[in-house]
């Protein structure tokens, strides 16, 4: 699977350093979890993290007592915080299976470095994402509603109903990216199993690599497993956020029924996607002096992902706004001047100016190689998407067909104790993912080594 | 090294396995359990203030269902009676009975008994009795043998699966008109058939879409509309 590093590319850094063997990725990249002990950064980050996780656990455990009526929703706006952030969440899984599942078809090896933790980034994603339908439910005890299964009711979910594809796309992508990411684990923990001294870590990381040796034949099993695993997951990078599409596209609300949702939710998912690996990865590379895995030339790759896909969703508000205009539909005409002029216009102006404006900045190669500015872009992305996320569910249905039935949204300290909490558990679990499992696959970046290429005579 | 007895081998593939009979099993349990007396209480006797038999009154002694249900045919409630119902005979037999001591402090007192309802829908759920008295479903097609239950119990589960079997599908269970209060009534066989309006059916369905024409039911689709029971 490795690429040569030709003279021609001379310009572009490498996907690995140079000076490293099989011995030494394995050492530094285990050593991370085995030998290296816990700091006091990684203590005091993962205690704020835990902090906020139990903003989170209290502000869900008050909803539960008191139901939904804590939060700002109201009708006409039944669709608040919940379902920006789930949106929001889920649309940041995407980059991770786009990393392991399309890119490894696509034989892109300068994954090899990123695609373990944006895999973890995407299960963890999707956790906090899947919370929010539930909790949205009010009565979230009763969520295996959701689930067809032989009821005293006699009754099937309404199939015809979007919501219902959702819980089929999000649970089918949650198992998958499990899947996918687990069994690219398991070399790597028999490597961890192999090298660990204290027992308790050998048995633990013993019982998770389920008997691997490292045989042809297993690995002949595991190439084919993954392959396969990618060829299940690479549909779902474009089924799960068209279907989350769908909940708005299917509906009949100006602002939300446009056929051009799906891909443009779809290239939305992967630009905040992409968003959230660059603010993972700068400080990962830079904290566990990971640098040499993840290189210049990982940034600038994911920075032009960023570029293209936010472009795309650039094309996307620009089509938006043109049917506004081409329909002649007056509803959406208003969407238009509402969104524009309306009492969210400035948060719609600065969507514009933080998702479409700023990160063009990513044209010079400068700032695209620069982590610093990348670090700041990708926060700039990622809050434009949460913005875009608040523009399509909050000001479409702020403004209902009828004016007796306009009202407005007011999140309240319980809507953005939810949020704040699942990035709360969001980097708790990060936190806990880098110092547990290997961060970065060792076996597959041993491949990029060029002891790992053929040698023809 | 080896971490593992080389059993784990053995038992890491059963677990495979394992992991699929006892989700099954699991499943299939909590879909029995939920469909069990232990949930619906059907068949199950409840306590009730005087232990009021329906098989002595109905078989033995031959009361009809409405000298005491008054209002099932033209009422959504078919109708608890009052005590002075108990006392028209009471008042003249077994009037010393000791078991009857709470009817006679009733209707001294004027105070009600206070029954417990067997039959009890949710309150979510809008129900009629005088609808389906009038399009032909039978007392015990609901209520089970009543003529034979020495103390009450509800006979059918109560859950809306056992609603939409005759909702999607009246002409299995309906009956002419005047043989609703029967409680008898068997469904019509070539050895027994039943006769309505001058022609013998022996077969129930034939039977039953002659009197969905004849009682003018609506549609399944009208009748399990969400609407029609939950308004």
């Amino acid at each position: 699977m490795a690429t040569t590093q030709t003279p021609l590319e001379t310009k572009k850094a490498p996907v690995i350093e140079p000076g490293h063997s099989f011995a030494s990725v394995t050492d530094k990249i285990s050593s991370i979890v085995l030998k290296r002990p816990v700091k006091a950064g990684w203590v005091f980050g993962f205690a704020v993290s835990f902090l906020i996780l139990q903003v989170l656990l209290f502000a869900v455990g008050y909803l539960f007592i008191k139901g939904v009526g804590i939060w700002g929703i109201n009708i006409p706006v039944g669709w608040g915080f919940a379902i920006v952030n789930f949106v929001w969440w889920i649309g940041i899984g995407h980059a991770g299976t786009l990393i392991s599942a399309i890119l490894a078809l696509l034989r892109q090896s300068w994954r090899n470095s990123i695609n373990r933790f944006a895999e973890a980034m995407t299960l963890f994603a999707v956790a906090c994402a899947g919370m929010f339908p539930l909790l949205h439910m009010g009565r979230p005890w009763l969520g295996y509603w959701l689930f067809p299964y032989p009821n005293t009711m006699n009754y099937w979910p309404q199939f015809r109903s979007p919501l219902v594809w959702d819980v089929f796309a999000v649970s089918t992508y949650a198992t998958t990216s499990l899947l996918f990411w687990f069994v690219g684990l398991i070399p790597d923990l028999a490597t961890m199993r192999d090298r660990a001294t204290n027992p308790v870590v050998r048995f633990v990381f013993g019982l998770l690599a389920m008997g691997w040796r490292g045989s042809a034949r297993h690995w002949a099993r595991y190439e084919t497993a993954y392959l396969l695993l990618a060829g299940l997951a690479t549909p779902l990078v474009l089924s799960v956020h068209t279907v989350v599409s769908f909940d708005f596209a299917i509906s009949i609300v100006p602002g939300w029924h446009t056929t051009i949702f799906p891909p443009y939710f779809v290239a939305g998912a992967i630009y905040s996607g992409f968003a959230m690996v660059l603010v993972l990865a700068i400080p990962i590379r830079k904290y566990y002096d990971v640098s040499d895995f993840i290189t210049e030339r990982h940034l600038e790759n994911s920075a032009m992902v960023m570029l293209a896909t936010g472009l795309i969703v650039a094309y996307g508000y620009a089509f938006e706004a043109f049917m506004n205009w081409y329909s002649g539909n007056p509803y959406e005409g208003f969407l238009r001047w509402n969104r524009l002029h309306g009492p969210y216009a400035p948060w719609y102006l600065a969507l514009l100016f933080f998702n479409i404006v700023l990160p063009q900045i990513l044209w010079i190669r400068k700032f695209r190689t620069n982590p610093i500015w990348l670090f700041l872009i990708s926060l700039d992305v990622l809050v434009g998407m949460w913005l875009e996320r608040f523009i399509i569910v909050v000001v479409s249905l702020h403004r209902d067909f009828l004016t007796s039935s306009w009202g407005m949204y007011y999140p309240t300290r319980w809507d953005w104790a939810v949020f704040i909490g699942t990035l709360g558990l969001f980097s708790a679990l990060m936190f806990l993912f880098v110092r547990l499992l290997p961060m970065i696959s060792i076996f597959e970046i041993r491949t990029l080594l060029p002891e790992a290429e053929v040698k023809h005579k | 090294m080896q971490i593992f007895h080389r059993s784990s081998n053995t038992i890491s593939k059963a677990t495979i396995f394992a992991v699929i009979i006892v989700a099954s099993v699991a499943l299939w349990a909590c879909i029995q359990l939920q469909r069990s007396p232990y949930v619906t209480y059907a068949g199950v006797a409840r306590p009730q203030p005087v232990p009021f038999s329906h098989q002595h009154h109905v078989a033995g002694l031959g009361i009809d269902c409405r000298y005491c249900h008054t209002s099932v045919e033209n009422s959504h409630f078919a109708g608890i009676p009052p005590t002075k119902t108990c006392m028209n005979c009471h008042s003249q037999i077994w009037v010393g009975a000791p078991l009857l001591e709470p009817v006679r402090e009733s209707y001294r007192t004027g105070k009600s008994l206070v029954w417990n309802r067997v039959n009890d829908l949710p309150d979510f759920v809008y129900f009629d009795h005088s609808i389906h008295i009038s399009k032909g479903v039978g007392c015990n097609t609901c209520h089970g043998p009543v003529d034979r239950m020495p103390l009450m119990y509800n006979f059918a589960s109560l859950q809306m699966e056992w609603c939409l079997d005759c909702h999607r599908a009246p002409d299995k269970y309906l009956r002419p008109r005047d043989q609703v209060f029967y409680m008898r009534y068997e469904q019509p066989t070539s050895a027994k058939p039943v006769e309505v309006d001058g022609t013998k059916y022996t077969d129930q369905r034939e039977l039953g879409k002659y009197l969905i024409h004849k009682h003018n039911l609506r549609t399944p689709t009208d009748i399990t509309s969400c609407s029609t029971c939950h308004r």
